[in-house]
């Protein structure tokens, strides 16, 4: 038990707003539609999720559609490559709000094993992220663990806020170290600024 | 195999050609570049060979001339295979196309001029195949970091061009 | 519109007359890159005249890893869970392959249970990839169902793979010289009942399928592939086979004991997407009773090595590595600096996709200094322009799922 907190957002509208919250987050975790982004490898690990033994409409998520506009959750299931990467952030500009993304699988979560000059270095430089799933490819066991979590992310949301606040464009959060980060006063040079240099991960070896 | 080689020998006439041994037993002929089309041609034409295997290159790179281009060959009349050497520099990487012999070499061509630069004339369709358009590097050869120069220049450009776009719109 | 371009037009393709009084105006679809059909991350750029297909194009190149670039870091080892992810749906296979090169580069010789544990494998993986021809192609057509059945039974095998080798999918157990570890009494009662019960559960599978009309009307005639056409396009495989050629590596350039397994090779008649279908599910009958042939001689090689003895190139037994100081030593340097004789070799092996081949060269040095993936999916997805002219959209589907191509083997 740890010390109590004000709840934020609509909390201070009474105790009908928190039921309501508490009524659309319900709605919005049990009926979560993936945008199966089977990709490689992970995506056949997808595939046996939404088959017999890992049924995965249990919780509410077997109306993936191959719709962006009609899907809600993005499972970036395998490898993303450069070449990919526009249609993946097309897709994902497509999906209407509010929409949660999970990358499935280490290419997705880090680039995985692969250290190469195509693929992109974790989904995250090019999207935000609400859950990572590690794995080559995960268990369908853990991507379901990991739409439970999501589901009890989804719990803590305050959607009553937001409509009040208005829509806020949601910052591309991630691993900060990976993001490609414009710098005018450093001189560019050949191997400078890519999400590939080490250095240029952590900031060491700049001037 | 020295049968292979005797029909091979025979198919080829009087195409300046030689044979080097190699591990896998395989027999391997080393042409010069001029003297390729004319060798691949009394292949499949005398020596029956209907299908290629594959097309692909070798980047020796110190060395010169840098790129050994290797050419495998099928033959499923006679159930054996062939594989075909040229070397070219970097300077004069052009090699003349076999799509016209085995239409299946189209896209190992094109994955030969993408990863390494080699230009096959007479392609119908020479394009990048793996790599995205406007990539500017051949990512096979051995001066080509693994890790990439710049791989995101290209998405990040699309992506700063549509934003720029956008908030011009507004 | 954005000034970057993302798609480049072949110089081949014909010009879009769009005033055209007679013809109308045609229309290009993208079957873009993320699609329920592609199987994969395939773009086809299709301009139809109606409902006809007269140009397609189809840009691969979305999942292209880097992997033949990685492996001239890596080194020979390191490469093996590379080969898992290409083709990977059948990891094992692509291992064997990429071990059986490594193997005549270095002139070793598998022993004879390391050769039958692999053809086992090889199998296995055969009849689990076809499983995911028939899941996703009947999904695809609307046969919802058999995705489900064919599911179902990929779950067993998966469990079996996952006693066996720890893992479900892209095992990485193969190593050159022969396997990891030898297969246990209980990994080989599960294979054992998989493989008795499997043919009824095929049957299930094919009696939804072979006498259906509509899979009989959205398959026959469409997608009609010559004996020359496949020949001259380098098409192997059940492409090959379903045009009426007969050649199966296993039986016209046998390895791993091959030779020694008695079983037949399904070969077509029209070339069809039908009777590639056929050849299919009768090579999963056939790799059952390859898999059975190969599970009795389990019995009789017991206790035999499955990893040959060369401590040049292949890894010492784990136990002694954790007594011995010598072999520590040979440990230590074949995983981080295997040299493998200077030359090249090229070792193919008859994927469920076609002829699946390496093409390895060695300078003699740690390094490899070239590892060439022959795909038989790649030239798989070179045939879809030449199927698919003048047929129907709605047949580019079936045409798709027949060439049966999995797109990380196609682009590396």
């Amino acid at each position: 038990m740890g010390s109590l907190k004000p709840v934020e957002g609509s909390g201070d509208l009474g105790f009908l707003a928190t039921r309501a919250d508490f009524l659309i987050n319900w709605g919005r975790k049990n009926s979560l539609w993936p945008m199966p982004l089977g990709l490689s490898c992970c995506g056949i690990e997808l595939m046996a999720m939404i088959g017999p033994k890992f049924d995965l409409a249990r919780f509410g998520a077997e109306a993936a559609r191959f719709s962006p506009r009609q899907c809600d959750l993005l499972i970036v299931a395998g490898t993303l490559t450069w070449k990919m990467a526009t249609a993946v952030r097309t897709i994902y500009d497509q999906m209407p709000d509010p929409k949660w993304v999970i990358a499935m699988g280490v290419c997705s979560s880090s680039g995985g094993m692969y250290d190469s000059y195509a693929v992109v270095q974790g989904v995250d430089s090019i999207l935000p992220v609400d859950v990572y799933v590690p794995g080559c490819p995960p268990r369908p066991d853990a991507v379901i663990d990991a739409i439970i979590k999501l589901q009890k992310q989804i719990e803590r949301e305050d959607p009553l806020g937001r409509l009040i606040r208005g829509p806020q464009a949601k910052p591309d959060t991630g691993s900060g170290r990976l993001l490609f980060q414009e710098n005018e006063g450093v001189a560019k040079s050949a191997v400078d600024k890519h999400a590939h240099d080490p250095e240029s991960r952590t900031g060491r070896g700049q001037a | 195999m020295s049968d292979t080689q005797a029909r091979v020998s025979a198919a080829l006439g009087g195409v300046p050609h030689q044979f080097t041994s190699v591990l896998d037993g395989m027999p391997t002929l080393v042409v010069e570049r001029d003297h390729l089309r004319a060798c691949l041609l009394a292949l499949q034409q005398n020596a029956g060979f209907e299908a290629n295997t594959f097309v692909t290159a070798v980047d020796h790179f110190p060395a010169e001339p840098r790129f050994e281009l290797a050419y495998q060959f099928l033959s499923y009349a006679h159930n054996d295979r062939v594989r075909v050497h040229t070397r070219v520099s970097e300077s004069d990487a052009k090699v003349p196309t076999i799509t016209d012999l085995w239409p299946g070499t189209s896209f190992s061509e094109r994955e030969c001029y993408d990863m390494f630069g080699i230009v096959f004339d007479g392609h119908p369709d020479l394009r990048r195949l793996l790599m995205p358009v406007g990539f500017e590097h051949h990512p096979l050869r051995k001066d080509y970091p693994h890790h990439g120069i710049e791989p995101d220049r290209l998405y990040r450009t699309w992506d700063r061009e549509r934003r720029k776009e956008w908030n011009s719109a507004t | 519109m954005s000034t970057t371009r993302l798609f480049e037009y072949s110089r081949n393709m014909p010009p879009m007359d769009h005033d055209d009084p007679v013809q109308g105006e045609p229309m290009m679809v993208n079957m873009g890159p993320q699609h329920p059909a592609t199987h994969g991350v395939l773009r086809l750029m299709v301009r139809l005249d109606g409902e006809t297909m007269d140009y397609i194009d189809a840009d691969v190149g979305f999942l292209h890893r880097g992997k033949e670039k990685t492996c001239e870091s890596l080194g020979w080892h390191k490469f093996f869970p590379h080969t898992d992810r290409l083709d990977y749906v059948q990891p094992l296979m692509n291992n064997i392959a990429y071990a059986l090169a490594c193997e005549k580069l270095a002139g070793i010789e598998v022993p004879e249970r390391g050769q039958v544990v692999r053809v086992l494998l090889m199998e296995v993986s055969r009849i689990a990839a076809h499983l995911i021809y028939i899941g996703t192609t009947s999904i695809d057509l609307g046969a919802v169902t058999n995705f489900f059945y064919a599911f179902e039974q990929r779950e067993l095998i998966y469990s079996i793979l996952d006693a066996y080798t720890g893992h479900r999918m892209n095992n990485s157990y193969v190593r050159i010289g022969g396997v990891y570890a030898d297969i246990d009494v209980e990994v080989e009662q599960m294979l054992e009942k998989f493989l008795e019960e499997f043919p009824a559960k095929l049957e299930t599978l094919e009696k939804l399928l072979t006498g259906n009309r509509i899979w009989y009307g959205r398959n026959r005639g469409v997608g009609i592939l010559s004996k020359e056409q496949a020949m001259a396009w380098s098409l192997t495989g059940p492409n090959l086979r379903g045009s009426g050629c007969e050649w199966d590596l296993r039986k016209q350039q046998p390895y791993c004991g091959y030779e020694s397994y008695e079983f037949d090779v399904a070969v077509g008649t029209v070339g069809d997407c039908f009777d590639r279908y056929l050849v299919r599910m009768e090579e999963m009958r056939q790799s059952c009773r390859i898999a059975r042939q190969a599970l009795a001689r389990l019995k009789t090689t017991r206790g035999a090595d499955v990893l040959a003895e060369d401590r040049r190139y292949v890894l010492p037994p784990k136990a002694d590595v954790h007594r011995s100081m010598e072999e520590l030593i040979f440990q230590f340097k074949v995983v981080t600096d295997l040299r493998l004789p200077k030359g090249e070799a090229y070792h193919a092996v008859e994927s469920s996709k076609g002829e699946l081949g390496f093409f390895v060269c060695s300078d003699g040095t740690s390094n490899p200094l070239r590892c060439h993936i022959r795909a038989p999916g790649l030239m798989n997805v070179q045939a879809i322009p030449l199927l698919g002219q003048g047929s129907l959209l709605s047949d580019m589907v079936a045409i798709i799922g027949s060439l049966d191509f999995v797109m990380g083997e196609v682009d590396r």
